[in-house]
This record gives structure tokens, sequence and C-alpha cells, in this order.
């Protein structure tokens, strides 16, 4: 009966209360839309770094990460590859050659990393291949060996397409070694610090410049069937190769790890500063409406209502109340995360800002369906602790007081 | 035993600037089964009376007891339940919760006791047909008349089965029609079913149809008569 009492109280003042259902629906949609984008941004970044740069598991000679000088080889590469090609877990793999370098034009120069690939494996791992906005990815045969490089490196060096690019690096014997290249392709991902550092050249014509031979690499990268598997596969592959450093995405980037952390903390904190405002609007209608029914809390009191029920009664009032505006909230944000989620959001005017600090321009928000429970489960105790001082309040009416009409 | 008793009763506002008397030594005994009026001009202290035998104010002085248990003994809560068991509250107006129908105002207090469906349901189609609105079960207290209002009130304090119905000018509100009916609803409550009715009024005919009339001017008993 208290239950009912309180649910159709809610409607007696129908303009009121659909006031801070609202107010609630849009602050909690506006939390959760803003959450989903920073979701979004933060999976975007990271499907950006595996899918161009880290892949899922990458092996390395252990100093290698160190320095990353060339110096530091995988051996054995066939049979290596071997071992991975037999875990089903992996979807695909590459091997690479992997050194730091001078690129230099005519004009000017710059530090790169160069990489030497196998382009057929690399398609398989790396996306570069689609990020190409001039040329081709090794597809021409041309006299000179080609280089791919980012459009940000392009512009430094001021190379065109077909220009030529020599590049200086430190041969495994310790000498100098120059290699000349010309530009067959240039890429542009969203990720403006990858563009200006990465160059591409088969490793066919970079391993005898640097003085590494068939049977020996830098990098062995893989892809797994999806980002979680990728743990369990490095786990495996760690003790196959003891002597190797195996490393899963979230070692190679602990940044992602942290962004995606603090994302999640970054969307509870805003919804529960949203709801502490909001709080102060509903402890507001609440003690009007427990001023308006002064006589009628006195005379239920008196009837016999005891303290315990008065607050049962103000409480399932106010959470009822905060949960129907939290629900249209959630049913719009979900609405949203619908559509967009699957349209995805275009921060064009803002894409120069966003792909300097490696986020794509295009953003999925999301948000968790555990997300969604906390949210719930927030606004039920934003209503608790809203209807503690009306509560307070109604409980020092006197019922002889109250029920004297004036 | 005596329904009600109160024992050298007290009740004065010191809030106001010149102390307020409003009961001042009264001594009265209700029997079961009586009909009593509280009657005397306004401000004479009738309703703060009537709320000291409620248990809704605690007295300044003095005493009341309710078959034989001391209400200022009991602790708020143990008071409140108290209530709810043996007393029934008909108050002038706000007496009925707007957002229930007739049935669920009558049954409210049942189901806080405790009592089962089929008893509360059984007992309101009882209630109905003794105030004559069988037809209201399940309209809204705003879609009824003053009168109908108040015998829907009087359901509602009997439904409780109380030791006796307090009711402080429950005809106040109520022309002389709805006054004549209200009047002999309580009469034939009282006669059929031996319910203890104590009401105050200042209407001459309301005084009339009391059995006993009790007579208040500045808090004290002036005249105690039984018709
Ligand atoms: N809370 C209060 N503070 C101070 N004085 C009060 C208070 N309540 C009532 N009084 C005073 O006590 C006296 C008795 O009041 P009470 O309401 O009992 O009279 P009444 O007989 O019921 O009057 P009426 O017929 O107008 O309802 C009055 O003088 C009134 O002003
Ligand atoms: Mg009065």
């Amino acid at each position: 009966m208290i239950w009912r009492i309180s649910w159709r109280n809610i409607w007696r003042n129908k303009v009121r209360s659909l006031t801070v259902m609202m107010a609630i629906a849009i602050g909690l949609t506006g939390g959760i839309f803003l959450t989903g984008l920073m979701n979004g941004m933060s999976a975007q970044q990271a499907n950006d770094a595996i899918s161009l740069e880290i892949s899922h598991v990458q092996i390395h000679h252990r100093l290698f990460a160190d320095n990353l000088s060339a110096q530091f080889l995988i051996e054995d590469v066939a049979g290596k590859l071997e071992v991975i090609r037999k875990d089903e877990r992996v979807r695909a793999f590459c091997s690479r050659t992997k050194a730091q370098a001078i690129a230099s034009t005519a004009t000017t120069g710059a530090g790169i990393i160069i990489s030497g690939i196998v382009p057929e494996m690399e398609k398989e791992v790396t996306t570069i291949y689609s990020k190409i906005v001039e040329g081709s990815y090794f597809e021409k045969e041309n006299k000179s060996a080609s280089i791919v490089i980012g459009q940000k490196l392009a512009h430094k060096l001021k190379a065109g397409l077909g220009n030529k690019i020599v590049v200086t690096l430190q041969s495994l014997n310790g000498e100098m070694s120059y290699a000349l290249f010309r530009v067959g392709g240039i890429y542009k991902t969203s990720n403006t610090r990858f563009d200006e550092m990465n160059v591409f050249v088969k490793s066919d014509d970079l391993n005898p410049v640097l003085g590494i031979d068939p049977s020996q690499t830098n990098e062995i990268a893989m892809l797994t069937a999806s980002h979680e598997a990728a743990i369990p596969v490095a786990a495996s592959l760690k003790s196959s190769f003891d002597k190797l450093s195996v490393e899963n995405w979230r070692e190679l980037r602990p940044l992602l790890v942290v962004i995606s952390a603090m994302t999640d903390q970054f969307g509870f904190w805003l919804i529960v500063i949203i709801l502490l405002a909001l709080i102060f609007g509903i402890i507001n209608t609440m003690l009007m409406v427990i001023l308006e029914r002064k006589h009628e809390l006195g005379m239920l009191m008196a009837i016999g209502m005891n303290k315990k029920r008065v607050f049962k009664m103000i409480l399932l009032e106010t959470t009822m109340l905060s949960l129907s505006g939290g629900l249209v909230g959630l049913f719009f944000s979900i609405l949203l995360m619908g559509i967009f989620g699957q349209t995805g959001i275009n921060f064009a005017a803002w894409a120069e800002g966003l792909e300097a600090i490696g986020y794509s321009s295009f953003v999925y928000p999301f948000v968790s369906a555990r997300f969604y429970l906390i949210i719930t489960i927030l606004v039920i105790i934003t209503a608790i602790i809203a209807s503690l001082w009306p509560t307070r309040k109604a409980l020092k009416l006197n019922p002889a007081e109250a029920v004297r009409s004036e | 035993m005596n329904v009600i008793e109160t024992k050298d009763l007290y009740k004065i506002y010191n809030s106001t600037q010149v102390p307020v008397h409003a009961v001042n030594g009264i001594n009265l005994i209700i029997k079961k089964g009586e009909f009593t009026a509280i009657v005397g001009p306004s401000g004479c202290g009738k309703t703060t009376l009537l709320n000291l035998i409620g248990g809704l104010d605690s007295p300044t002085e003095g005493k009341v007891f309710v078959s034989g248990n001391d209400l200022c003994s009991l602790k708020s809560t143990r008071l409140i339940d108290f209530r709810m068991h043996n007393i029934g509250f008909v108050f002038q107006s706000f007496n009925l919760i707007p957002v229930l129908t007739v049935k669920e105002n009558i049954e409210f207090i049942m189901q806080l006791q405790g009592r089962s469906r089929t008893e509360c349901n059984q007992r309101v189609d009882e209630l109905l047909e003794a105030i004559g609105l069988p037809d209201k079960k399940n309209h809204r207290p705003n879609q009824l008349s003053g009168g109908q209002q108040q015998r829907v009130s009087v359901a509602r304090a009997l439904a409780s089965k109380p030791q006796f119905i307090l009711a402080d000018e429950p005809t106040a509100n109520l022309d002389s029609k709805a006054t004549n009916e209200l009047l002999e609803l309580m009469e034939k409550l009282n006669q059929e079913e031996e319910m203890t009715f104590i009401f105050s009024t200042h209407d001459e005919r309301v005084m009339k149809k009391a059995r006993r009339l009790v007579s208040l001017d500045d808090g004290k008993i002036i005249k105690d008569l039984s018709l």
C-alpha cells in the first residue's frame, strides 16, 4: 500500500515531477554520452595502435627494445615462424628488420625508424597499405628500391612521389651505410607522430645494407583472434621462446591500458558530479512536497504511520521519481549509443588537433553494460541521500499541530 | 473498565507572551458505549483536550489512561502503534489520503495492522454498506462530497476496531443535511456496534444528538450533563 501511495503521489503534480525527471534524464544522457565518446576515442586509439603499429604480440631480442638497434637479432626466423603458424589462435604474422636511420633529400634530413618488410605478409598484419594517399604499397616494380613514407615526413623532407631519399644507417659491422630509395607511396594515418617517424621498405632491399641475412630478423609481429586472446598467446610463446622477449599489446603500450582505465574513472566521476548537482533539485522538490502535504502527513502519523513507514514512503517516492528520470536517461543514452555507435561521429573540425595526439577524428561512442548498471545504482544512492533531509523535515511534524486546520 | 480517564490534566502553551492554559485541570471519565460531545466556545480547549486524549500531544501535567494504559509512559514509537490499534480519528478535514480510493483508504490501517486480504475485503464491504456508499468503492476522495468524505473517514476510523473514536468537529465543514446523515451514522454505529464516540462541536443541532454533554470554558469543565 505504501508503494502504491508513493507511486501515485509522484503524479499528483505532474509538471513538477516531469521537470525533475527531465533534469535527471538530460543530465544522465549528457554524462553517459560524453563517457561514450571518451570510451570510443580511447578504444579507437587502441585499435589504431594495434592495427597500424604494435599488433597483438611482438617478439624481439631481449635488448632490442632498449636500443632499437638492428644488431639485436632473432635467429632462425623460419623455425620461429613455424611454431607461431601452428598456434591456431594466431590470425596472421610477419617479420621485419628494423633500424634507426636518417632520411635525407637534397634539401633536408630527418631521424626515422626504417622497417624492412615482406609486403604480402605485412598486409595481413598491419593496415598501413590501406592508408596510402599517393602512389602504391610496393606494387610497381621499379629499377630503384621503393620506400613508403608518411605524409608528415614527406612534407618535412619536401619529398614527393618518385623523389629520391637517401637513408643513412649503421650496419651490423659498425660502419655507416647508405642506400638510395625512391618514394613509391605516401601514407597518412590518424597519428601524425607515427607518420613522421616510420618508413617502410622491402626487407630484401634493406637487409643487405644492414648486413642481415635472410635467416635473421629484428621483429616478429602477429595478430590473434581478439585483443583478449593476445594475452594467453603471448604467455605460451614466452615459454616456447624463453631467450627472447615476447610482449602482448598491453605490455607494448601500457599507456593504452592507462588511458582506458582513466576513461572509466572519468565517466564515473562525471556521473557522480552530475548526480550531485541533481541532488539539490530533488531535495528542493521533495521539501516542497512535504510542505504541501503537511496536513496529510500529520494525519497519517496520527492514525498510525510510524517513523519507519513515513521514511519508507518518502524514500520510495524520491527513489521512484529519480529512477523514472534515470530510466528515461538510460533509454535515451542507449538509443544515442545505438545510433552513433553505428554511424560514428565525425569530428572533422578538430581532426588536425586530434590526430596530433594519436586520436582518430571519427569516433564510435560506446559504454559497457556495467556502466549502465553502475549508473542505476548511483541514481538509487542519490535518491536515498536526497530523501534524508525531506524525511527529517516530515518526521519533525507534530501531528497535533498538523491536523489542526487553519 | 473506563475507556478513557484523565487525571488533573493540564496543557499550558508557553510559546506565547502570556502562557495559555488551554486545558486547565480536567478530570474526565468516559465509559464504554458512551456518545459524548465536548462543547464550548471557540478557544475553550476542545481540540487540545481531544489531542491529549488521543495521544497526539503530551500534557504539561496530569495523566491520560486509555483502557488502563498510561499514554504518557509510552515511548513515541510505541505510542504510534498504540494509536493505530486503539484509537480511531476523525478530523475536521484532511482525513483521507487523496491518492487512494475509498476502499484503499478504509483498509489502509487494517493493512498496517497486518490483517489478511480476505478480512480487509470483507470489512470494507461491510463498512461501505454501513455508511451507505457501496457504489463509491473505487472513487477517489475528491470525487465525493464533503459529507460523503466524512462518512468514509468514520468508516476508516472504525475499520481498525479501535476502543473509541475521537472526532474533532467532524461536521464543521458540512451543511445541515450532511451533518444529520453523519450523526445518524455515528449514532447507528454507537448503538449497533457499541462503539464509543467522543466528538467536539459548537453546533446546537449536533449537541442535541449527544447523550452526554461536557461543557468547557477556559480549559475547565463547567458542566457535565447526561441526557
Ligand atoms: N500551539 C499553540 N500555541 C499556543 N497556544 C495555542 C496553541 N494551540 C492552541 N492554543 C491556544 O489554546 C487554546 C485552546 O485551543 P483549542 O484549539 O483547543 O480550542 P478549541 O476549543 O478547539 O477552539 P475551536 O472551537 O476554535 O476549534 C486557545 O486559546 C488557543 O489559542
Ligand atoms: Mg478546535
